[in-house]
């Protein structure tokens, strides 16, 4: 991130149902912040909206991947799974709206925030999913001029 | 609130103890919905939880949460342990129901992280 560096990258592959490391990308993204001096909320916002979007991959894909790439302007994060895809991506952006089988739900998981938390953490968020292929999240939190999340 | 005056209160156990845990606690997330957490709670709170999966770690340390208390004396397994070390996270155990945690907590001035309420 440095003035004559390139962008830093990271890019992690998802293994659905691995609960055992679920998180593990996220946290990873969090000190890469941490180390680079991004601020403590905008490193929070970053590592929340990812964090969810990795548990969502594992909760209900197949495998999936989550990419980063951090530039002095933003943090852009995309994460694409083979999973069952969303139906209905309105109903998905609802608070409390899951379709989380109960085992996850008695993981903590499960209570139909993730995507809202996603969107509410980030400055740009774009989703697009094939039912039966997939779904692709793309966000970015700026790192200058972004807006205030109220949960920092 | 420091630390040692929320073990003594609530007669729990430390199971971990975060090095430089120097904590003064003034607001509790009480939930045992992960996303709720990311969702509420607000840096340096207190989290209340009967939920004793390593998850419940991984999400306090995404969130900036210093410290959870895990109710019920529900048994706090290796994993969970090993995650808050690794994490430095404090984890403390109480066999107190949360309803009488918080009642507690909420008695000797802590607030909720929902607004303060």
């Amino acid at each position: 991130m440095g003035d004559n560096k390139g962008p830093v990258e990271g890019c992690f592959q998802l293994m659905g149902g691995a609960f055992a490391n679920a998180g593990t990308a996220s946290s990873e993204l969090k000190i890469v912040l941490t180390n680079l001096g991004v601020p403590q909320d905008i490193t929070r916002r970053a590592a929340i909206a990812a964090f969810e979007a990795e548990m969502n991959v594992i909760i209900h894909a197949i495998a999936g991947t989550l990419h980063y790439e951090i530039t002095p302007e933003r943090i852009h994060i995309d994460i694409t799974d083979m999973g069952p895809g969303i139906e209905d991506i309105e109903l998905a952006m609802r608070e409390g709206y899951s379709t989380a089988p109960d085992w996850v739900r008695e993981m903590g998981w499960g209570a139909g925030m993730g995507l809202p938390n996603i969107r509410k953490n980030a400055d740009t968020f774009k989703i697009d999913s094939v039912p039966g292929e997939g779904t692709t999240l793309e966000i970015d939190i700026f790192l200058s001029g972004g807006r205030n999340a109220d949960n920092k | 609130m420091e630390l040692g005056k929320v073990v003594e209160l609530l007669g729990g156990t430390v199971v971990v103890s975060k090095k430089d845990g120097a904590f003064d606690i003034t607001a509790v997330c009480t939930t045992d919905m992960m996303s709720d957490v990311l969702r509420f709670a607000r840096r340096g709170e207190l989290l209340v939880t009967s939920l004793n999966q390593p998850q419940v770690i991984r999400t306090a340390e995404i969130a900036d949460i210093p410290v959870v208390v895990v109710v019920l004396g529900k048994k706090i397994g290796k994993e969970m342990i090993e995650m808050a070390e690794k994490m430095s996270i404090t984890l403390l155990s109480t066999s107190l129901p949360m309803f009488t945690v918080c009642g507690m907590l909420y008695a000797k001035g802590l607030k909720s992280c929902v607004n303060g309420r």
